[in-house]
């Protein structure tokens, strides 16, 4: 099984005036293919900030970084925004799809930006959202459709390039008990594919849904209980 | 796309646009088509004349006929046609009209404009000759005092002497310089007797090859000077090619002007996008931030916003373009004159909307596709 992220001594400052704010320290962390990790922690522990590096959205102040091969450290915002077309599917909190666009245009957004022909991008859309089991709301715009409905929108669109790492945060954060469970359910589903999947969370019963948890408290990674 | 979601905004938005577009089409049509209006008028009155004016010195007050001859017998003028005027009564069947301007005239004018006559016959060489009392009378004489009645053949009375009315003047219209509705025109030489005027006081000269006159201007002004002794005061040449090269010049600076004032509304609209696009990216902040997530890179997220911003200015372009060619038809069906919108004019007016979309696109694009997607997602 070959490696997906690989992070040594990975540190992130935020600067408040002179003030310096070690958000992450010196975190280690190796998640290998086909892998389903929580990250665990309460609000302020810096898991955001980890997402944000890991999801290649933010760069680390020191360390190394290494995506599916790729060293981040050394990659313009060019080269990013490549890898996270290519690498990374993101689902979110709060789904942010876009609300003038239906299910099935929401899902295609990601290959526009991956040099894939409109009719290729409709087709994969298409048959992404049957997947998810959303193939009769393909034209609805997602204020039509109820929570679950937009987090399986959100989750189809993170899949549509193929990604090597789902990262999703808090996504279950907007829903509720019934319907976060059940899309908790799908991503296991989705590792038992093969999916390799980090989860985001401050929710323990969440975590629990993954094969491995790590703990991130004031900015300090350390290994979880794994749990069957 | 989020033109069509913000319908009333965006109309707003591209009014200034609209109303940019709109007032330079209409200004450089109507401008235009005044200008081709009244130099055709001027062609007509003669784009191969030159006009002699002469004030005279106190000793010689005006060109006699051997100065005209000179004049005529020069190379490149065809004929000149001198003009002798006064103002005098005009009296038919006991109808007075007091004040009418007589002219004298020779068959070159009328041989110059065939569209002169309205009906009966031109001045002729015999006329001239034989000093005949005959007499071309102008539109609006005809109206007061041959009313159902055909002047032609008819006596009417020139400064207590009878003339026969030979021929009627077409009716001038519009700008018409120089209207000869209310003029009576008669011989030259008979005025010369009969008008108690002695000198010619206005002489056309008519060109054969408009390319020499330069040349031309300067042979008239060497016989002139020998005519009044070499005192330039005493006389002007206008050469008409010139009058309407400068009028048109004139012209053409003007509807630059005029096209200019309208041009500032235009980036008064331009600036009116850039604030729609900035409101709209802040609006739209979750949006960038989430296609920068997905993997936009900032150019496609520039080209995004540009796109937009363009398609804003060029809907207003082309809407300005309809707006401002009614309005010109409009405009030129009140004034009477013949308006053509250019094919020129369409591709300045929707060149310059593009690149009004182009140019205040660009920074909010800019700012958008450097938004940091963290801060972008993290905004709500």
């Amino acid at each position: 099984m070959s490696e997906i992220v690989n992070m040594k001594n990975i540190c992130k400052s935020y600067y408040i005036g002179d003030q310096e704010i070690q958000v992450l320290k010196n975190i280690n962390l190796k998640v290998e293919e086909g892998e389903f990790v929580s990250v665990l922690g309460p609000s302020g522990s810096g898991k955001t900030t980890l997402m944000n590096i890991i999801g290649c959205l933010d760069m680390p102040t020191s360390g190394k970084y290494i995506l599916c091969g790729n060293d981040i450290s050394e990659m313009n915002e060019i080269e990013l925004a490549r890898v996270r077309n290519k690498e990374i599917g993101f689902v979110f909190q709060s789904f942010f799809l876009l609300p003038r666009l239906t299910a099935v245009q929401n899902v295609e957004l990601p290959l526009i930006y991956s040099d894939i022909p409109q009719k290729e991008r409709r087709k994969k859309a298409e048959v992404m959202l049957e997947r998810v089991g959303l193939a009769d709301k393909m034209n609805n715009l997602p204020n039509q459709l109820s929570g679950g409905q937009q987090q399986r929108v959100a989750i189809a669109r993170a899949l549509v390039t193929e990604p090597s790492l789902i990262l999703a945060d808090e996504p279950t954060g907007a829903l509720d008990q019934k319907t976060g469970t059940s899309i908790i359910e799908y991503f296991e589903k989705l590792n038992a594919e093969g999916k390799t999947i980090i989860i985001i969370t401050h929710d323990i019963k969440v975590a629990a849904h993954a094969n491995r948890t790590v703990n991130i408290l004031d900015g300090k990674l350390t290994e979880g209980v794994v749990s069957g | 796309m989020n033109i069509t979601k913000n319908k009333l905004r965006s109309i707003l938005t591209m009014l200034g646009i609209v109303i940019g577009v709109a007032s330079i089409i209409a200004l450089i049509t109507i401008v235009q088509g005044a200008t081709n209006n009244i130099s055709n008028e001027v062609i007509k009155l003669g784009g191969n004349k030159i006009f002699i004016n002469v004030f005279g010195t106190p000793l010689k007050q005006g060109l006699t006929q051997y100065d005209a001859e000179q004049i005529a017998a020069l190379d490149n003028i065809s004929g000149v046609s001198p003009t002798i005027s006064g103002k005098t009564a005009v009296i038919y069947n006991n109808k007075v009209l007091k004040d009418i301007v007589v002219e004298g005239k020779n068959e070159v004018y009328f041989r110059a404009d065939p569209e002169l006559l309205s009906s009966g016959r031109a001045i002729n060489i015999l006329d001239l000759g034989s000093k005949n009392q005959v007499a071309v009378i102008g539109s609006n004489i005809v109206r007061e005092l041959f009313f159902g009645i055909n002047p032609i053949g008819e006596k009417i009375i020139i400064n207590g002497m009878t003339y026969t009315v030979i021929g009627t003047l077409k009716e001038s219209t519009g700008f018409s310089l120089g209207s000869t509705n209310d003029t009576v025109i008669i011989p030259y030489t008979t005025a010369l007797r009969c008008l108690g005027v002695e000198n010619i006081s206005t002489l056309d000269a008519y060109l054969e090859d408009t390319n020499l006159a330069d040349q031309t201007v300067l042979e008239i002004k060497g016989i002139l000077n020998q005519a009044f002794n070499y005192n330039e005061d005493a006389y002007n040449v206008y050469n008409m090619g010139d009058i309407i090269d400068s009028f048109q010049s004139i012209m053409s600076m003007m509807s630059m002007l005029l096209a200019g004032i309208a041009a500032i509304s235009l980036v008064v609209g331009g600036i009116g996008i850039m604030n729609m696009m900035l409101v709209s990216i802040t609006e739209r902040t979750i949006e960038i931030g989430l296609r920068k997530a997905l993997g936009a890179t900032p150019f496609a997220i520039r080209l995004q916003f540009i796109i937009e911003s363009i398609i804003l200015s060029l809907i207003g372009g082309i809407t300005g373009l309809v707006l401002g060619a009614l309005l010109s038809y409009l405009l030129a069906a009140i004034i009477g004159i013949g308006v053509s919108i250019s094919l020129s004019t369409n591709i300045l007016a929707v060149g310059f909307s593009a690149s009004v979309g182009i140019v205040f696109g660009y920074m909010p694009a800019r700012k958008a596709s450097r938004l940091n997607p963290i801060d972008a997602l993290k905004s709500l």
